[in-house]
């Protein structure tokens, strides 16, 4: 008994009837078309008039029944469940075969005990514990992570590392000349807005040449490095959780720690490295492309020349001012990587979790980024470099 | 012979240039157990593709009923496959869905259920495939046996007339194998489905085969149809023989 088609929606009438019997005996008679879009009576409402008639035996009977498909053995599985509930003597020999043959195989297998799960409302006082305990498990993840690093570092050092050179090269060439275009766009427009806001209020005193000291010294020590590393924990960093994430799910981490080669020094090291290696370039390339961007400004809406702008700098910036640039994007460099890749290797076993561990390695790389920036300044402020 | 429900006629399979399998005729009877069967990387999965709108023919027609279901257009196309339910290899549940919430996603959005009819009947889909009781699991914390028979209830969750599987007992135990095939024995008892299943396990195919299809990667076609156990008693070609004897020729030795 297929469904012949299921265009007449509203037509499809299922009937159910529940007739008393003598002895708390009742007679439930099914008829019509018990199909995928009839309309049935909720099968609570035959449960309550069985609980109110206090009914002992239950004979179930079609009566006209015309067509049935899934909806019917699972309508009578309720009506089933509830008779073995209440020790209802329950027939069903005058149904069709199928209908018993499914019915029979829905409970064939019993329901495993303590399967089940009940969902209760947590309070606020257990959110904010799970909440404070998860925070416990990130941070120690955190620990032993950068530790198992430090011991790969520590090997690789030592010239122990076992990762593919082609490896390394293809994420050199991801991380470094890949990200050029975009990295180019941000620092110069970077570059422009520096110089712009400071124009505005310099030229209020005339002072419009110190656009230069502005633009320079803000972007070598501050904008530079940080707008890179943003750009990268946005566009690296997420690609190495995903990525490790994917291998997590795939049992790629688990098929290489039983090769007995270590996916710290065999994943983790070769990115961190290829950032290493191109973080600090990027973020020179970028100093020079935020001062273009100020120099575009100053020579074209504040009337100074491009020769002035050039000794400006020059007397400015000296090369304490780069190296602490520089110094800054490898922390950046190793803290992208290490967000990344720990949150890829801790990654959950379902395509959501990739999703997840990509998120979460961009918003923990960015503050990564913004705390130790800060903390550098300080320090830095405090030591007059 | 029973009314033919799946045709296929002079199918060529190709990726580009490279063909796959060529002039492929059979007929899938209502309410068969049809099997795919084939030497790894015949093409085996790759009809299975075809057959269910993931991929189109180089070359040839598949009908459905007297439909041809490539050259419909796509909202006829939709309409066929509505009536089919598919069981991939490794289950494909959603990953960030529960169990109930797979089996609800397709009765939600194709029937006018309300919520708790659709929690009954994703219940009563679940008992049936022994998975009472799991409705609120997650695909990653049952193992790859439960996900495969949840992934059965998902596909079986339209009442579709043509159930397609992929491999449905690899990854399994012998029994739990068993217990799979048994069930797609039952569901075309009592629902009279139509049942494709691509597969090369042998226990399966004589098990619940009554129909064929034998697909060669070497000739690039097919070698035979035909009920699986009649192949065996029956066939002169050695590589069928071959596969359907594991090697041994018939008889064993």
């Amino acid at each position: 008994m297929r469904k012949a088609d299921s265009t007449h929606q509203s037509d499809i009438v299922a009937r159910v009837a529940l007739r008393r019997g003598e002895n708390a005996a009742a007679i439930l008679e099914i008829s019509g078309r018990w199909l995928r879009d009839a309309r049935i009576e909720p099968v609570e409402r035959i449960l309550t008039e069985l609980e109110a008639q206090s009914v002992k035996r239950l004979t179930i009977r079609p009566d006209g029944l015309e067509a049935w498909d899934s909806r019917l053995p699972c309508y009578l599985l309720k009506i089933a469940d509830y008779c073995v509930a209440k020790a209802i003597e329950l027939d069903i020999g005058a149904l069709p075969q199928g209908v018993r043959d499914l019915l029979a195989l829905a409970r064939a297998v019993p329901e495993r005990s303590g399967a089940r799960r009940h969902q209760e409302r947590a309070s606020l006082l257990v959110n904010i514990g799970t909440r404070v305990l998860g925070l416990i498990k990130d941070s120690r993840l955190l620990i032993v992570f950068v530790g198992e690093l430090i011991l790969a570092v520590w090997a690789a050092l030592r010239g122990r590392a076992r990762f593919r050179l082609l490896d390394l090269f293809i994420f050199v060439q991801d991380a470094g000349p890949n990200g050029f275009a975009i990295v180019s766009l941000i620092s110069l427009l970077v570059g422009l807005i520096l110089a712009f806001v400071g124009a505005l209020q310099l030229a209020m005193f005339g002072a419009q040449i110190y656009i230069a000291d502005l633009v320079a010294l803000g972007t070598v020590r501050e904008m530079g490095p940080l707008m890179t590393a943003i750009i990268m924990s946005g566009r690296t960093g997420a690609a190495y959780a995903a990525q490790l994430g994917t291998m997590n799910v795939n049992s790629e981490i688990d098929a290489l720690k039983t090769m007995g080669i270590s996916p710290m020094a065999f994943l983790v090291i070769p990115r961190m490295l290829a950032l290493v290696l191109m973080m600090p370039l990027l973020t020179l390339y970028a100093d020079l492309m935020g001062i273009v961007g100020g120099a575009a400004v100053s020579y074209g809406a504040f009337d100074v020349s491009l020769i002035q702008y050039y000794h400006e700098i020059a007397k400015a910036v000296d090369i304490a001012d780069v190296a602490v640039g520089f110094c800054k994007s490898l922390v950046f460099a190793v803290l992208i990587a290490i967000a990344g890749c720990m949150r890829g290797m801790a990654c959950g076993r379902s395509a959501s979790a990739v999703g997840d561990a990509a998120t979460a390695a961009v918003v923990d790389s960015i503050v990564y980024i913004v705390v130790s920036d800060s903390l550098i300044t300080l320090v830095l402020n405090q030591l007059k470099i | 012979m029973t009314a033919a429900h799946i045709t296929v006629e002079h199918l060529t399979m190709a990726y580009g240039d490279f063909v796959i399998q060529r002039d492929l005729n059979f007929t899938i009877g209502r309410g068969e157990v049809f099997i795919v069967m084939g030497g790894s990387g015949c093409g085996k999965s790759t009809l299975l593709k075809h057959l269910i709108g993931l991929q189109q023919p180089a070359k040839g027609e598949v009908f459905y009923d007297k439909q041809n279901f490539w050259s419909a257009d796509a909202e006829q196309r939709l309409q066929v496959m509505r009536r089919i339910g598919v069981l991939y290899q490794s289950g494909a549940l959603f990953s960030s869905l529960t169990l109930a919430e797979n089996i609800a996603l397709p009765l939600g959005e194709f029937t006018a259920l309300t919520k708790a009819e659709i929690a009954d009947m994703v219940s009563y889909k679940l008992a049936l495939v022994g998975l009472a009781g799991f409705e609120d699991y997650y695909p990653a914390e049952i193992s790859g046996g439960m996900q495969k028979r949840a992934g059965l209830a998902r596909a079986m969750a339209l009442d579709p007339e043509i159930l397609f599987f992929d491999e449905p007992s690899a990854g399994l135990d012998p029994v739990s194998a068993r217990l799979l095939d048994d069930l797609i024995i039952s569901l075309r008892d009592t629902l009279g489905t139509t049942i494709v299943a691509v597969t090369h396990e042998l226990a399966s195919i004589f098990a619940i085969g009554t129909d064929s299809v034998f697909l060669d990667s070497d000739s690039k076609t097919m070698l035979a149809t035909g009920n699986p156990k009649q192949l065996l008693a029956e066939s002169e070609d050695p590589r069928i023989i071959q596969f359907l004897t594991r090697g041994q020729g018939r008889g064993g030795r």
